[in-house]
């Protein structure tokens, strides 16, 4: 079962990936190790937002874009910054998708990606104090598919980490008892980042980057979270209740290790080619 | 978080707004066809800063069943704009701003659709705004009318609409954010492409009633220019779909296999 | 008596095609004399009818046409089955089964099945409703299924079957084209399915062309060629039931269903009656093809049992 069990897929799309599988192929032409076609598009929302970026992952695509505002710390952490990603599937990215307020595959994604840049302590928040226990910078990242076809949490776990690496946002300082803009803008405190990669398991197979009708026959997925230092930083099987080998987990993780290196090269790309704004 | 300063004036000393257009003058509009895959039609705007989305799925089985019409579709608008759209961040949850605009956006468009061809099911049209910088119901519905278009909802014509307003004694066309904010008065309007019926109109602000018949006259003259606009690009896209590299098209080529749809013509003939 | 457009011109919403003594047809609307187009697509003129042809559309159901869909969902008597578009479709079991038959009905075609089937009744109202009784019609298990779009269909199938049995007599496949857009696609082995998907792709894309079964034959010669030289052995391999058969009838009648009985359709049920058969065996079919009058008085319950 993928993560839409209300979407019936056909027995014969099931068997004709399966068959495919039992050959060696993937439906679309890929390795079981290959991912699709991966692009990232910087600034997108450069007049509003703090950051922003789209990625296309094959016929994927979703945009993130991360707003800086000025807030209360929590009372735990007076002297932190706030961190937070959040998610909507709205209806436009997908005839799966429904109206209404987020179901739980978009509280997951949200929560998936969230972990996947808190864990990876991407963010050094204690740098985005303005005065403790009064004023923090609070870092938004919000995450909007627009085209689903598979595989949304790589694909945003993407966005997300591009728009935070590339957002600038207002300096302030703390005068007189409120915070007083100086002017000046700043990049966020980075100390890592990390990208998500998913795995689906589809009977014995493990395929990488599942496509939406992959995702709709597989037993179950591994996401992992694998950050600059190929160091795994957060993990979540999802997408259905079939289990998984030790075996299996291993060998995801190798195709996960594999496939980040090459998004954290394909981020550091994007970035130095960017036009300075 | 960027602090929104009303700037020093919205029009200067030489008659230019603070983007440098004339009073007159509209932002540049770039309109595309079918930019997304899943929908059934979609279309994207940038006119200026404001950059929409459009998706329109449909005609499709409508779920609840209590919203189901016997002799029509449903025609079902839903506008958001995401929280990084606006420089202070926009909660996620619908607010009631862009549910009353859904519903004006709805009525806008409604006129316009053969909604009674499909019985029974809806026609979604969904508004994604991902740059908010003023007029974005109106380039809303822009978009959706190529997004319908696009979809293949039958239709009797394209709806263009624009934003007019005044500033500093001065009627203006195409507000943008600033204007909007700090001018005069803001007048969104949608009109039917083929006949000018006034589709949507609101207004805030304080004008003579001179003052806003120039304005609205103003407004249809520039919709009818992006009417031109929204036919060309919905022409340029399909012509693409259409064409393959190097054939030349003959005319009035009596070549009965091309006439896709053939089949549907032997069985009109029979009513 | 104008026409403001050339032949296969591309026309959006509102646009003026016509005027004078002409009849407005699919795609237009007519207003005072005039005719407008009401779609994005190539207007055309027929005689003095003016129509537009869209690139695509959804499928909307008409009485006697051949569908492919999906079961989604059991309840009581009935499968709903998805056959895309804004109609969702119901087949009830005795338009299906012989009698008796279980009370469970999964038993016999369950969620995840597909079926080609006739659409029996549609109208504002309700419906569409399936029948799988008659020639081709029933369970469709193996090969793969392409969805081109109801759009594209008449092109796929050509003048009298012209485009379709071209392509199934080059490439010895079974196929079934549904007026709904899903095409049904067996091949004996992965090159030739690959060349049939190669060539309805070829059309889904220049639907709107002239000369396109010249195009889409010479391609696949082409092809062939190239398989033979590389791997002579390859196009040689017969596929399990080479049901061909030409076809007699107008579109939407295609290749018998290989899992299907071989029975002339029209005949009464002097011969003996089977069983309803085990559980989704792939070669068994409860779907006889018998008149369906019996299925006709049911009907009417049938929209009872339907209503949501």
């Amino acid at each position: 079962m993928g993560d839409y069990s209300a979407e019936v897929i056909s027995n014969i799309d099931r068997d004709y990936i399966a068959n495919f599988l039992d050959a060696g192929k993937r439906i679309d032409g890929r390795a079981f190790n290959e991912a699709r076609n991966t692009e990232i598009e910087l600034d997108v929302v450069a007049a509003k937002a703090e950051g922003s970026a789209l990625v296309h992952l094959g016929d994927t695509s979703v945009i993130a874009g991360v707003k800086v505002l000025l807030g209360d710390p929590y009372a735990d952490s007076p002297d932190q910054g706030v961190m937070m990603v959040t998610a909507e599937l709205q209806p436009l990215a997908s005839p799966l998708f429904e109206l209404g307020p987020p179901k739980e595959p978009a509280i997951e994604l949200a929560r998936v990606v969230d972990r996947g840049v808190r864990e990876s302590e991407m963010i050094d928040t204690s740098k985005l104090c303005i005065e403790p226990g009064k004023k923090v910078y609070m870092v938004f990242a919000d995450v909007y598919p627009l085209d689903y076809d598979g595989n949304l949490i790589d694909a945003s776990s993407l966005a997300v980490a591009a728009a935070l690496l590339t957002t600038k946002f207002d300096e302030y300082t703390w005068e007189d008892g409120k915070a007083v803009p100086t002017g000046k803008k700043l990049d966020l405190p980075i100390r890592n980042s990390a990208v998500e990669v998913t795995v689906s398991r589809i009977g014995q197979h493990l395929v990488m980057d599942p496509s939406l009708k992959e995702e709709m026959v597989q037993d179950c997925r591994l996401t992992m979270a694998v950050d600059k230092n190929d160091k795994l930083r957060a993990m979540q099987k999802g997408g259905g209740s079939g289990p998984l080998t030790l075996d299996e987990i291993e060998t995801s993780m190798t195709m996960a290790i594999d496939r980040a290196q090459d998004l954290h090269k394909l981020i550091d790309e994007t970035i130095k080619a960017r036009k300075k704004k | 978080m960027s602090p929104e300063t009303k700037p020093d004036f919205l029009i200067n000393p030489e008659g230019l707004r603070i983007d440098g257009r004339r009073t007159d003058e509209m932002r540049p509009i770039e309109l595309k066809v079918g930019v997304l895959k899943q929908a059934d039609g979609s279309a994207s705007i940038r006119q200026g800063n404001t950059y929409i989305l459009a998706a329109v799925y449909g005609p499709r089985e409508l779920h609840p069943r209590h919203l189901t019409i016997n002799d029509r579709a449903y025609l079902r608008c839903v506008y958001r704009m995401a929280t990084f759209s606006v420089p202070d961040r926009k909660r996620p949850a619908p607010s009631r701003r862009e549910r009353e605009i859904s519903m004006v956006i709805a009525n806008a468009l409604k006129p316009a659709l053969f909604l009674e061809d499909y019985p029974r099911a809806v026609v979604d049209v969904f508004i994604q705004v991902i740059q908010a910088d003023g007029g974005t119901r109106c380039a809303a519905i822009n978009a959706a009318s190529l997004a319908l278009a696009d979809a293949g909802i039958p239709m009797k014509t394209l709806v263009p609409a624009v934003a007019v307003g005044k500033a500093e004694g001065k009627l203006l066309v195409d507000l943008g954010d600033e204007e909007d904010k700090y001018g005069g008065g803001d007048v969104p309007m949608a009109m039917l492409g083929t006949t000018g019926d006034i589709t949507l109109l609101q207004q805030d602000g304080s004008f003579a009633k001179e003052e806003l018949v120039e304005a609205m006259g103003m407004g249809v003259t520039a919709m009818k220019y992006i009417l031109e606009l929204q036919k060309e690009a919905l022409k340029s896209a399909y012509t693409k779909k259409v064409a393959i590299e190097g054939e030349e098209l003959d005319e009035y080529e009596d070549d009965l296999e091309t006439d896709l749809g053939e089949a549907e013509i032997a069985g009109e003939e029979d009513e | 008596m104008t026409v403001y457009f050339k032949k296969r011109e591309v026309v959006v919403p509102g646009e003026l095609l016509a005027e004078g003594r002409y009849r407005s047809s699919m795609g237009t609307y007519d207003e005072e004399g005039k005719i407008y187009s009401a779609l994005a697509g190539l207007a055309e003129l027929r005689g003095n009818t003016v129509k537009v042809v869209p690139l695509e559309g959804v499928y909307i159901p008409s009485e006697g046409d051949l569908v492919i869909g999906t079961i989604t969902r059991v309840a009581g008597n009935n499968w709903k089955v998805d056959i895309t578009g804004p109609y969702g479709a119901s087949l009830h079991a005795n338009n299906a089964l012989r009698r008796p038959y279980d009370d469970d009905i999964s038993r016999y075609f369950d969620i995840g099945d597909v079926i080609a089937a006739e659409i029996t009744a549609f109208d504002r109202n309700s419906g569409p409703f399936l029948t799988l009784k008659g020639r081709e019609l029933g369970l469709l298990t193996e090969g793969m299924i392409l969805d081109l779009g109801p759009a594209k269909i008449p092109r796929v199938i050509g003048r009298s079957g012209s485009m379709i049995n071209m392509i199934k007599d080059k490439l010895r496949i079974e196929a079934v084209v549904a007026q709904n857009g899903k095409i049904w696609i067996r091949a004996p082995n992965a090159p030739t399915l690959d060349l049939a998907i190669k060539a309805f792709k070829m059309i889904e894309a220049q639907a709107h062309t002239s000369k396109l079964t010249e195009r889409v034959g010479a391609m696949l010669d082409q092809e062939l060629a190239e398989i033979k030289e590389t791997a002579p052995k390859t196009t040689e391999i017969e596929s399990e039931e080479e049901v061909e058969s030409p076809v007699k009838e107008e579109p939407p009648e295609e290749e018998p269903v290989p899992v299907v009985e071989e029975e002339r359709a029209e005949e009464t049920a002097t011969a003996p009656i089977e069983e309803p058969a085990e559980p989704k065996a792939s070669e068994e079919e409860p779907a006889p093809a018998e008149e369906a009058k019996a299925a006709k008085d049911d009907d009417n319950k049938t929209e009872e049992v339907i209503e949501e």
